[in-house]
């Protein structure tokens, strides 16, 4: 009898609650952390790689930061085959939009299509929601950068900063405390490897476990989209002392 | 029969359509207002199959209008134009397709520039910094292409349509009864006499 409200994605318990989306958003609090920070000329987003063994290949390409449209990127937590099928969708949406449009789709409103999908497996039937989290960084004419997140039940809102997955509250609370209005990008990405140092679980932070990314505007206004490289992450956790000291091992 | 003209000035866009409505030799008003406003800096104007017109403009009207109510943005000249052209394009290959013609004048808020889209029924568009449709053309257009320049001031471009309007009067063989002109720049669009 104590599962009989949790069986279905659909059904409200007495409480009024539904607890397959709230069983999302918990297992997305135990997937790796991601963030995001959005500063006056750029915004940037860093996530944790979970190594699940030695032996395992690392990818090539980023697992956890992805590119949707020319002016929008997203970091994710949660179940990565889930958030594939998402990626897809929006940036079909993105493409779909700029045939109809020719012009780059709007920040906020890539975010409302994929919230729209993730909202109607909370309500139509015999379907488990998808058990991820975004966060979205992106640029339009219209609001300049902005930074969004989303969750499991289709919600979603605009942050300065802003984390997702694992040890997200003192993450968040560290954010709070360091993050101010006029933030540049480099103070930006400084904070954000600061805060991932302080609430991963490991003690060496390195460019196997991490994965960083920005987008600002060039010369011409456009949108560049930057994912740093193993080497590239590394030197900018050197230069600000974040390194892990590979003798602790 | 009908005319259809744009320039695109300095900061605005000036547009002129003539008002009459005619079915075959006679003339059954003259006072027909051509052109939708798509939204507070977009202005359409359109010409052709009647019945079509007015209703594709209208569909477009109330779509761009959906869109803003919808987002809470603006569309941009370069978007309404864009999905304009799709419509007529989806219609071209259908059964009943629209047989309309288009300008659509606008000043783009983003860029703070101001912007001309030449649009046929066939679904080509093009961004242009001045254009015709319809007998006039054949009149106007190279008075256009003579006197145009891009920083045109308002006064002048008020100059260059009465031009060619008065070119029509003297040399095509209807009387187009009046024209209604219209701009749009930063402060919106709105109807002008010259």
């Amino acid at each position: 009898m104590a599962r009989r409200y949790d069986a279905r994605t659909t059904i409200f318990s007495p409480e009024g609650r539904l607890y397959q989306v709230e069983y999302a958003m918990e297992a997305i609090s135990h997937a790796g952390t991601a963030l995001g920070i959005l500063a006056s000329d750029g915004i940037v987003i860093a996530a944790e790689k979970k190594v699940t063994s030695k032996l395992l290949e690392q990818t090539t390409t980023s697992e956890k930061i992805y590119l949707l449209n020319d002016n929008v990127i997203c970091g994710v937590a949660g179940i990565t085959a889930d958030a594939n099928i998402l990626i897809n969708y929006a940036r079909q949406a993105a493409q779909q939009y700029l045939f109809t449009y020719d012009e780059d789709i709007p920040v906020e409103q890539l975010v409302q299509r994929l919230c729209d999908l993730k909202q109607g497996y909370t309500q139509y039937g015999g379907l488990r929601p998808f058990g991820v989290s975004f966060i979205y960084a992106g640029h339009d004419s219209h609001y300049g950068f902005q930074l969004y997140h989303s969750d499991p039940s289709g919600n979603y809102g605009g942050w300065k900063a802003t984390c997702i997955g694992a040890n997200n509250a003192s993450a968040q609370s560290l954010l709070k405390q360091d993050y101010k209005d006029d933030i540049t990008l480099k103070e930006a990405k400084e904070l954000a490897a600061k805060v991932l140092s302080k609430t991963m679980d490991s003690t060496t932070l390195s460019s196997e476990k991490l994965e960083f990314a920005t987008i600002s505007l060039n010369d011409e206004n456009k949108v560049v989209y930057h994912l740093y490289k193993p080497d590239e992450i590394d030197l900018l956790l050197k230069e600000h002392n974040l390194g892990g000291q590979e003798t602790e091992q | 029969m009908e005319t259809l003209i744009g320039m695109v000035g300095k900061d605005f866009v000036l547009t002129a359509a003539d008002t009459s409505a005619a079915r075959s030799i006679t003339v059954m008003k003259s006072n027909e207002d051509k052109s939708r406003d798509l939204n507070k800096h977009i202005v359409m104007l359109y010409s052709g199959e009647p019945g079509d017109t007015v209703h594709f403009a209208e569909y477009i009207q109330r779509n761009v209008r959906f869109y803003e109510i919808k987002n809470g943005i603006e569309l941009t000249p370069k978007a309404a134009a864009t999905f304009t052209r799709k419509e007529l394009a989806t219609s071209l290959r259908s059964r009943h397709p629209y047989a309309v013609n288009l300008l659509i004048a606008g000043y783009d808020v983003t860029t703070l520039t101001s912007q001309l889209y030449w649009i046929d029924y066939l679904g080509s568009s093009i961004s242009v910094p001045f254009a015709a449709h319809g007998y006039g053309a054949y009149y106007t257009l190279s008075l256009l292409d003579r006197y145009h320049r891009p920083d045109l001031s308002l006064d002048e471009a008020k100059i260059l349509i009465k031009k060619c309007i008065d070119e029509l009067k003297s040399r095509f063989i209807i009387n187009l009864a009046d024209f209604k002109i219209k701009v749009a720049d930063k402060d919106g669009v709105r109807e002008i006499e010259i």
